[in-house]
């Protein structure tokens, strides 16, 4: 792609003050979705009053910027920084970033708000962050031109300065940031041509290693505000239960409780530290109303999901006629997957901290999604949007967790009936308990072979419990919620005759996005049950993928890089056996290969897993390889450690001992390649997961001839 | 009551009730918050730190139990992120979200202490008890190494890490793998 001479509308490039600051203040706005669609129809649309993406050239030499983006281990504030500073042709080492502000200014067009997931920021950040570096580079040289009388053409900008070319004389962007503010904002801004990047795409250390190795940087857990207490809360074990009643004597009379409150969530223990909220819990004497839920239990969910899935559903694509393709083939292969439902298991348990006054709300929270949080806060202080601020603060852990607003909204309750900061932490019990998870999903599969071994048709009927029916309900149209069934019904195999439908459910236990979202489930359906297409038709399961990719040259590159770099083919080590999958999610394409070994007890062990990758152009190859070498841990995660089970309408799992994660000795060497690409960035944050789960069972084939169908893998159904 | 104990080698004294783990007295009472809660049991290591130079959880370590021993955090191992380990861990860009690696890297300080230059079996035995979901295991694995080196160069003639001076990392941003 080449990006250059790109227009800029005037009325996008506004410049102001930072509020206290002096020098040179540059802002971009992003149009919203509905105003960009406005501009396509000819319609001006309203002009914005304030920026997107501040960027500050400050007198001091220092650069600023803005990341209107959750940091949450993603790498997201130092590749957001890159871009910028690439144009703007200043000195890395005085570039600063802070988390912006909660303002309709940092919509996401992609989402219609302020957020940070589904692989996005990067994506979005391509162009506008280096029209916003490329604009006040700009400005910079003008500035100096004046000051030299001469044309700014003469002139060009290396490391935080200008220089006339011919005379070497120079001016450091802070010497010139003042008279910059003074400068048009140009209409027109040139990008440079990718041979010219000094910065994006050579690996770059992160801006919050240094924050991060002596426990300094600021994660929601950590605001200490002066008055502020501590609470925390006592939820309904049961999905959709609430309080009956309470008698809190007991926990009152502990040193240090400072009071016990109903909320909406349930009985918030506020107390002088977290450990004696915590206390104060256990001294709680709660009847609930367990609610419509209570007799819930995993069988009984599961029961639903397979009656629904024999009555057929919302089209989610269908090619050709898939019945007469899978009448007429030679051979016909059907299978049923499971997939359970996930916590995502954040490091750091869900916790906010706010300070709900008559005249505003302040919160300071481990957020993914800003514009929420900032409604959830001004509805509960009963004040304005605009008079809520949201500090967001670094995530410890995300995984689409933090998309969600009830620790806000817990923390804002609390605060109101206090009268004071107050911080609620959860314990990890909470946090397993009461997770929006990753639905559980149940799909029919069936396919057709032809008498040489090539698919005639493909069908999958998707039972799944709805994300977006808790997330965004507006969004689902007839039935369809496309979350549910991606990763399966934009496969990319070509199959002539295709049909992919969707049975809604609507449950009660909560969902919510988990990283890589559909993608995470029915990658691991479809790529397995393509590895059970390829074993009835006898055929190399690489081969057979690559012979049915010819038309899909992405897909095609990673899945060759992938076997290419695991030498698939070639002899392995007694006991060692290989499994392939490939995957698209997020506009981004991934391949892995596993490569296993089984113990006596059942017990897979992973030795290696080779990734390919193509996410178009990489920006900070180091943090890029850390997304897919982290991806492939927590996909490991699931597919041979964790899942979420519901009895009595209640999460069976408690803590890291029930629901466990991979650990050091578990890990295997994760080796990660990229395809070179000139294309658009897409996200690295999630496409790493989808596939992992499926070369290990497609290895775990190879290895016993056993299908895995339902994760996560037992040992005991391996010995 | 009041107890007595070292912090980061200076006396301290807090009055708080006995059975109240030390992570929340270093926390909530102290306001040091670079040890992080994980769990609460023991199970994820996000809040260790060294009691008389053990790695310990301090969530499950009553402040009682603390009186009269010597308490290092992650605030203590060096003024300046000087620190071998934390060299190490900045060379490597260990961390993603960060919020287990305080709990990393005290585990890790206390390994080199008592084992100077682990083997793999040996960084997995000390280094099990931490949890890290980002997934960073492989760069810690690659850091401890790494600061093994550093540790064993005398102070004075220790190099800045450089970049290009460990092991080729397993990234390759390949020159036309596609076929």
């Amino acid at each position: 792609m080449s990006v250059s001479n790109t227009p800029v509308d005037r009325r996008n490039f506004l410049k102001t003050g930072l509020v206290g600051a002096t020098g040179l203040v540059v802002g971009f706005y992003l149009p919203t979705r509905t105003e960009a669609r406005a501009a396509a129809r000819g319609v001006e649309a309203a002009a914005p009053s304030v920026l997107n993406a501040w960027v500050h050239v400050g007198t001091d030499d220092n650069v600023t910027l803005l990341i209107s983006k959750s940091e949450m281990g993603q790498g997201v504030e130092t590749s957001i920084a890159m871009l910028l500073a690439e144009e703007l042709e200043c000195d890395w080492k005085r570039m600063k970033t802070i988390f912006a502000p909660a303002d309709k200014v940092y919509f996401d067009p992609a989402f219609g708000m302020q957020g940070t997931g589904g692989s996005q920021s990067i994506h979005s950040a391509w162009i506008p962050m280096r029209q916003a570096g490329a604009a006040a580079r700009e400005m910079l040289i003008a500035a100096a031109a004046q000051k030299w009388s001469v044309d700014a053409s003469e002139c060009h900008a290396e490391n935080g300065a200008v220089v006339h070319t011919a005379s070497k004389r120079r001016l450091t962007y802070g010497s010139l940031a003042e008279a910059a503010s003074t400068i048009q904002p140009p209409q027109n801004v040139k990008l440079k041509d990718p041979s010219e990047f000094k910065i994006v795409g050579k690996p770059t250390k992160r801006v919050d290693t240094p924050k991060k190795v002596n426990g300094t940087a600021g994660f929601g857990i950590d605001v200490r505000l002066p008055k502020m207490l501590h609470a925390s809360v006592e939820h309904c074990p049961v999905f959709g239960g609430k309080v009956a009643s309470f008698d809190a004597t007991k926990a009152k009379a502990i040193p240090g409780v400072k009071d016990v409150i109903q909320i909406p969530s349930g009985v918030a223990v506020v107390a002088d530290n977290t450990w004696t909220a915590f206390q104060g819990r256990k001294a709680l004497d709660i009847k609930w109303d367990l609610g419509p839920n209570a007799g819930v239990t995993s069988d009984s969910i599961w029961k639903i999901f397979e009656e629904k899935a024999q009555q057929p559903g919302v089209v989610a694509r269908k090619e050709g006629d898939a019945a007469a393709g899978l009448s007429g083939a030679a051979q016909k292969i059907e299978a049923v997957y499971h997939a359970p439902y996930q916590a995502h298991t954040t490091m750091e348990p869900m916790n906010g901290t706010a300070d709900v006054r008559s005249d505003g709300v302040d919160l300071w929270v481990p957020t993914q999604f800003q514009t929420p949080s900032q409604g959830t806060g001004a509805q509960i202080g009963g004040v304005k949007p605009e008079n809520v601020k949201v500090h967001t603060t670094y995530l410890g852990g995300g995984f689409g967790r933090r998309g969600w607003s009830d620790f806000v909204a817990e923390s804002a309750e609390v605060s109101k009936a206090m009268g004071v900061p107050v911080q609620v932490t959860w314990t990890r019990e909470d946090d397993t308990q009461h997770d929006y998870y990753r639905p559980a999903s149940y799909v029919k599969l069936a396919a057709g072979l032809d008498a040489d071994g090539k698919p005639t048709a493909l069908t999958g009927r998707v039972a799944c419990d709805s994300i977006m029916s808790w997330f965004f309900p507006g969004s689902i149209k007839n039935g369809m919620d496309s979350s549910s069934v991606e990763g399966l019904s934009d496969i990319a195999y070509d199959i002539p005759n295709i049909l992919v439908d969707y049975q809604l459910v609507a449950g009660p236990i909560p969902m919510g996005f988990w990283r890589s979202v559909g993608a995470s489930q029915n990658g691991f359906f479809t790529e397995s049950f393509v590895d059970e297409l390829a074993a009835a038709a006898k055929k190399d399961p690489y081969e057979f993928r690559r012979d049915l990719l010819a038309k899909k040259p992405r897909h095609l590159g990673v899945l060759n890089l992938a076997a290419q770099k695991a030498g698939w083919g070639t002899p392995l080590p007694k006991g060692r056996y290989r499994g392939i999958a490939m995957v698209e999610a997020f506009s981004t394409y991934v391949s892995e290969v596993a490569e296993i070994s089984i113990a006596k007890d059942g017990t897979v062990n992973v030795h290696r897993v080779v990734c390919a990758v193509d996410c178009g152009r990489v920006i900070n190859p180091d943090t890029a390889q850390a997304q897919i070498e982290g991806a492939v841990i927590y996909g490991m995660t699931a597919a041979l450690k964790s899942e979420i089970t519901i009895d009595r309408g209640r999460v069976v799992q408690t803590s890291f001992g029930d629901n466990p994660a991979i650990r050091m000795n578990e890990v295997p060497k994760v080796e990660v390649y990229f395809v070179p690409s000139t294309e658009t960035p897409t996200g690295l944050g999630e496409p790493g997961v989808p596939p992992l789960a499926p070369a290990i069972c497609n290895a775990i084939f190879a290895a016993t001839g056993k299908r895995i169908r339902r994760l996560p893998i037992k040992p005991e159904d391996l010995t | 009551m009041a107890i007595h104990f070292t912090l980061n080698g200076k006396p301290q004294t807090v009055d708080v009730n006995p059975d109240m783990p030390l992570l929340w007295v270093i926390r909530d009472h102290l306001n040091m918050t670079g040890t992080k809660f994980g769990c609460g049991i023991a199970l994820c290591g996000a809040c260790t730190v060294h009691i008389n130079g053990d790695a310990t959880r301090s969530c499950v370590t009553p402040i009682s139990s603390v009186a009269g021993k010597k308490v290092t955090t992650i605030e203590g191992i060096s003024p300046d992120r000087s620190h071998p380990v934390q060299r190490a861990w900045m060379e490597i860009d260990v961390p993603q979200c960060g919020y287990c690696q305080s709990g990393q890297i005290m585990s890790a300080v206390a390994l080199l202490e008592k084992t100077p230059n682990p083997t793999d079996a040996q960084i997995d035995d000390a280094m099990s008890g931490n949890i890290c979901r980002c997934g960073t295991y492989s760069r810690i694995r690659k850091a401890i190494h790494f600061a093994a080196r550093l540790q064993g160069a005398p102070a004075q003639a220790s190099p800045a890490p450089k970049t290009g001076e460990l092991e080729p990392t397993t990234v390759d941003v390949t020159a036309g793998g596609a076929e």
